[in-house]
């Protein structure tokens, strides 16, 4: 039980893929610039985690070490073009919009991270549990990049939204500023790349004032300052 | 004993290598169909944009031509979709392609009326500056729409062209050649429709459903 609580608190704080392993930084900055973007990738990156995750555990005891590294590979490229095919055919505009983005997902490397650290050495249940962790807490901060971003770069919220979730959520686009012409610097890659540094700084600055709190009660108790290897 | 090793190491991808790619090709077989109607379905919305459903009663997807015509940009045969009304000719519907834009080649589909006019204009593909560029989408900008209803004649060529050219057509601050590219190959591909109009009616029909 604890370790499925400390497995939630892994991935969406303390090791965070995006914010503190810094892995999947292509997707990462290249399709925030709407939240819809940003919440599609994100959960097609889920999917792929979830589904890799779960399928790696389950063959780690016939796979020699010598060969596991190909046979992850091929099992996660196995579910991103799966996933890749599911999205082109349900949902199309999206799929339109993500692009070349979709395929990338195999070179994410939180998703072979994942497999290699954790799912090849504990069993389904735990490793897929770690694949919606870890998966959501990249499409967690995903998200909140996309926010970001859109809100300052074109004034707006949800835009497109009606890609992803069909017709009926056309009505979540809100107009929040109106602008002559968008703010180009939050709409282009480097508007990712300081909205990025921000989010980690932000982060920092709780996790320092966390510290600073419990300090004077548990003087020696250590944060557990985990890494991707952690959890054996 | 490395041997051994290798041969039940190469047993083990191949075995991986087969059920990873058959479960693709699971996948594949049954999404075919319905990607195959999406796209059938993007197409059929694309091209009912630039033509009123009014101006023809067949079905687009299932007659067209392609033209090798300089005029219509790069990346030749351009694919020409062919609009009747009760039989008669009522539009083509063209895809052409302009090299002069900020960054990449522009896309585009015009569709032109037998009298020469066009009834719409838009960008399919392109990779302007966003923010700048890309008001050429309709998503962004109505200026696309500027096009409808515009006929070229030869001594209004001229016309045709963005203001700081002498034109009639709206550059966008601080991006004029995205706008003049289109506005270029717009005219380019109208003046080559109105030309060859009978004959491009009176080509082969390429397209079986299949082709898109």
């Amino acid at each position: 039980m604890s370790q499925v609580k400390t497995l939630f608190k892994e991935g969406m704080w303390v090791n965070n893929p995006a914010l503190v392993q810094l892995l999947g930084l292509c997707p990462l900055l290249a399709v925030t610039s709407t939240i819809t973007n940003a919440l599609g990738l994100g959960i097609a990156t889920l999917l792929v985690l979830v589904g890799s995750n779960i399928t790696v555990s389950l063959v780690r005891n016939w796979v020699p070490k010598d060969i596991r590294i190909p046979v992850f590979v091929m099992i996660i490229a196995a579910f991103v073009t799966i996933i890749q095919l599911l999205m082109n055919a349900y949902t199309f505009g999206l799929y339109q919009s993500l692009g070349i983005f979709i395929p990338l997902i195999v070179t994410n490397c939180a998703i072979i991270g994942r497999a290699e650290a954790f799912a090849s050495k504990n069993n389904a249940l735990l490793s897929a549990w770690d694949g919606v962790m870890m998966g959501l807490g990249f499409a967690i901060v995903l998200v909140v990049l996309g926010t970001m971003r859109e809100l300052i770069g074109q004034g707006t919220l949800f835009d497109g939204a009606d890609l992803l979730l069909g017709p009926w959520a056309a009505n979540l686009r809100i107009e929040i500023f109106e602008f002559d012409s968008q703010f180009l610097v939050a709409i282009l890659p480097p508007g990712a790349f300081l909205g990025m540094g921000l989010l980690i700084a932000a982060k920092n600055v709780i996790d320092a004032q966390i510290k600073a709190k419990s300090a004077p009660s548990t003087e020696s108790e250590k944060a557990p300052r985990a890494r991707v290897t952690s959890l054996t | 004993m490395i041997a051994q090793s290798m041969y039940r190491n190469g047993a083990l991808l191949t075995a991986f290598a087969l059920a990873t790619t058959g479960s693709v090709a699971l996948v594949q077989s049954i999404t075919a169909e319905r990607i195959a109607v999406q796209e059938k379905q993007h197409l059929m919305q694309q091209l009912g944009q630039v033509l009123p459903a009014d101006e023809y009663d067949n079905l687009l997807y299932l007659d067209c031509t392609t033209s090798n015509a300089p005029e219509l940009g790069p990346g030749s045969p351009h694919i020409i979709y062919r609009a009747t009304k009760t039989g008669e000719p009522s539009a083509l519907l063209v895809r052409h392609v302009t090299p002069k834009g900020y960054s990449g080649n522009i896309d585009i589909l015009t569709a032109i009326k037998s009298d020469g006019s066009i009834t719409g204009v838009r960008v399919t593909r392109h990779e302007e500056t966003p923010g700048l560029g890309d008001k050429v989408e309709l998503t962004k900008s109505a200026w696309i729409l500027s096009f409808n209803g515009m006929n070229i004649h030869k001594d209004s060529a001229k016309q045709f062209a963005v203001k700081k050219d002498g034109g009639q057509f709206d550059q966008f601050t601080g991006a004029t050649i995205t706008p003049r590219a289109v506005v270029g190959s717009v005219k380019q591909a109208v003046m080559y429709t109105q030309q060859n109009f009978t004959a491009l009616f009176a080509a082969d029909n390429v397209c079986n459903g299949d082709t898109l």
